[in-house]
């Protein structure tokens, strides 16, 4: 995963309320089984008519969107389904940060899982940059994880919170599945009480 | 010393807890990791990059149900890159060593049918599976809820997942449901009153005597759109009737080990007095049959309602929201829903494609016929709910009534294989999605519960299924 620290790109308005995961990425692009390519089909029933040639009205079709690396959205983004193809559509598209009032929880993880923050901030403060991301290509911003801060175009700063723990995951980069695998004791003594306690669930499914 | 009352969310919670970690989230045990193969083959591919094994094969169950034809089974999947999934979670069921209900098997079918219907859900286990509505399983009384690929390849790596514990919100029906009125209805309404991020950072306890008298399948029904609402996981308290449902399925404890599991089972249910971060109250008596008209699951109304006017909705984003649902779904505010054709019928999917869903389908169209130029679909959740239907002659009266009969599969709820619907198109669905393009691109989707779908299959558009006469 890449490592997180600034972004600072442009920033494109996606005023919709609970945007979900079939939108990001309809049902019939789930069909890879690799995690690149998905980006052509980000928000592919918005972005292309039915002939498949580009919706220029869509956000990023616009010129000045048409490499943006964050998204300012409306409150619940990403609910629906579990699909990580979500945030893979997103990261391949070169969205690195989404700013919302707020998430659906399983797209909050699976964003965070592939490098991109994801910024919850209060309706108001999101309104102002929304108006930011209208400016089209003065609609730049700059995200710093470390300072845990957004500088708006004007210069002025807004700070955001972040759960320490995905913090971390962001900056360094992290391989949890390496990190959990280095509670295998622990892991092993939880699973010999568990095995005493219920063992009818260690009887193997098959 | 008197322990502090505790939730069914609270016990299932802390004894899976391997460890809390310094930064506040948790290691999370997991008894059960159900595999299907639209979100699995990036998950295998990482582990075999990385050389990790699957650290309990024992625990995880392997089966393909989203790209599966609903016809035609013997022809092989004509799809190229939907047979390359589905052969892609065979071999990768081998190389690991991994129980696999292949499409030739009879207990093949929707992730969340079998995992209830094989028994390999019981109370009190953690389960996850790389699916939103996963919170199914919750009906026996388990913490069970969707992940994403990176953790589908965590869990299975380490039997674990790094979480951060979430609150617990109780809703609570009592009283008694009208006629006509379904558990499809119940947890409608639920998402109508909380809206489909009032869920949001919670696990459902769904509690009162409306449960309480639900059968296991109502139950599954409701959790299972808990992820409509907004909240990872739904449960309902493990009782008598859940026990009598798990009792004899094949991988429910045996003889013996049963009687222990049941001692155990029955300290599940929240003490009295535990505590709830939210609470939220439904009378019975005032939910009604329902149906949605817009592109979220908390678009909703009574059926004898109309579609309501974005402008009598004060708050800027929702009405511009309710406006492009509007749109997307050629609808005009004040229309009675009832005035609504519909060119499809689609009765299935793991919110309602069980037993009971097909035989109150059957129930309706009995004697009825499907109105022409309506195509109306029924398609089993799993082989075991079609060969019982069959069993029972449902599968007679429905195609006699001018329904199609298909194979077992995630089919039209979301159109990864053939069964989709042509944009324009509008259909009746039992699913659990109205999103935009759900059911095909430009397609457009009313949720309903079984029987209303027939009654709309008959009526040609929708219909309270109390005035067919
Ligand atoms: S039936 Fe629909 S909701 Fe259920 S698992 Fe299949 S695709 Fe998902």
């Amino acid at each position: 995963m890449d490592k997180f620290t600034t972004v600072t790109g442009v920033a494109a308005p996606l005023p919709t309320i609970n945007v979900d995961t079939d939108m990001i990425i309809p049902a019939r692009f789930l069909k890879t089984i690799q995690r690149k390519g998905l980006g052509k089909n980000l928000f592919d029933a918005q972005r292309y008519k039915p002939d498949g040639t580009e919706n220029p009205d869509f956000v990023l079709n616009k010129p000045a969107y048409r490499k943006a690396q964050i998204l300012v959205a409306g409150p619940n983004f990403g609910c629906g389904s579990s699909r990580e193809h979500a945030p893979w559509a997103l990261q391949d598209f070169g969205i690195r940060v989404v700013i919302a009032p707020s998430f659906a929880d399983i797209f909050y993880g699976n964003s965070f899982k592939n490098g991109i923050l994801l910024i919850a901030l209060p309706q108001e403060i999101c309104d102002q940059l929304m108006d930011d991301a209208k400016k089209g290509a003065n609609a730049r911003l700059t995200v710093d994880l470390e300072t845990q801060t957004i500088t708006r175009p004007d210069g002025s700063v807004v700070k955001f919170d972040i759960d320490p723990f995905r913090r971390e995951a962001l900056i360094d980069g992290i391989d949890e599945i390496g990190l959990t695998e280095q509670k295998r004791v622990e892991i092993g003594a939880f699973e010999d009480k568990a095995r005493a306690a219920q063992p009818w669930l260690w009887v193997p499914a098959r | 010393m008197a322990t502090k009352p505790r939730t069914l969310f609270d016990k299932i919670w802390d004894s899976h807890l391997v460890e809390m970690q310094p930064d506040g989230t948790g290691l999370l045990y997991i008894d059960r990791h159900l595999v299907h193969e639209v979100t699995s083959p990036q998950a295998f591919e990482g582990l075999r990059v990385a050389h990790r094994k699957v650290h309990r094969p024992d625990a995880t169950i392997t089966v393909p149900d989203h790209n599966v034809p609903t016809s035609n089974r013997a022809g092989g999947i004509k799809d190229e890159e939907s047979r390359i999934q589905v052969e892609l979670l065979e071999r990768n069921a081998k190389e690991f060593g991994l129980t696999y209900f292949g499409m030739d098997d009879i207990r093949q079918g929707i992730v969340h049918i079998i995992g209830p219907e094989q028994g390999l859900t019981q109370p009190g286990m953690t389960i996850v599976c790389g699916d939103s509505h996963t919170a199914t399983h919750g009906a026996v009384g388990a913490l069970a809820f969707g992940i994403g690929t990176s953790e589908v390849e965590h869990v299975l790596a380490t039997q674990t997942l790094i979480q951060r514990r979430p609150k617990n919100m109780k809703v609570e029906v009592n009283g008694t449901l009208g006629l006509g009125v379904t558990p499809k209805d119940v947890i409608l309404a639920i998402i109508g009153k909380i809206g489909i991020a009032g869920g949001t950072g919670h696990v459902i306890e769904y509690t009162g005597d409306v449960f309480r008298r639900m059968s296991m399948e109502g139950r599954m029904t409701v959790c299972n759109m808990s992820i409509e609402g907004g909240a990872r996981a739904g449960l309902v308290a493990p009782d008598a009737i859940t026990f009598d449902y798990l009792k004899g399925r094949p991988y429910a404890p045996k003889a013996g080990a049963w009687e222990q599991a049941l001692a155990f089972w029955k300290t599940l249910p929240s003490d009295p007095g535990a505590h709830y971060d939210t609470t939220v109250s439904l009378d019975a008596a005032t939910i009604v049959p329902l149906v949605t008209w817009g592109n979220k699951p908390e678009h909703v109304v009574p059926i004898t309602g109309v579609i309501p006017n974005p402008d009598d909705e004060p708050d800027e984003e929702r009405r511009n929201g309710m406006r492009r649902a509007l749109d997307y779904m050629a609808l005009k505010p004040g229309t009675k829903m009832t005035d609504i054709a519909v060119d499809h019928v689609f009765i299935g999917s793991c919110t309602n494609g069980r037993i009971e869903d097909f035989r109150a389908a059957a129930a309706v169209a009995k004697g009825r016929k499907v109105a022409p130029g309506v195509r109306a679909m029924a398609v089993p959740g799993s082989g075991l709910v079609k060969h019982q239907a069959e069993e029972e002659g449902l599968d007679k009266i429905l195609l006699e009534a001018g329904f199609e009969w298909r194979e077992p599969g995630c089919s039209m709820c979301l159109a990864m294989n053939d069964d989709k619907l042509k944009p324009g198109e509008r259909c009746a669905s039992t699913s659990n999605r109205n999103f935009e393009g759900r059911q095909g691109p430009g397609g457009r989707t009313h949720l309903v519960s079984p029987a209303m779908a027939v009654a709309a299959a008959i009526a040609g558009k929708l219909a309270d299924v109390r005035q067919l006469g």
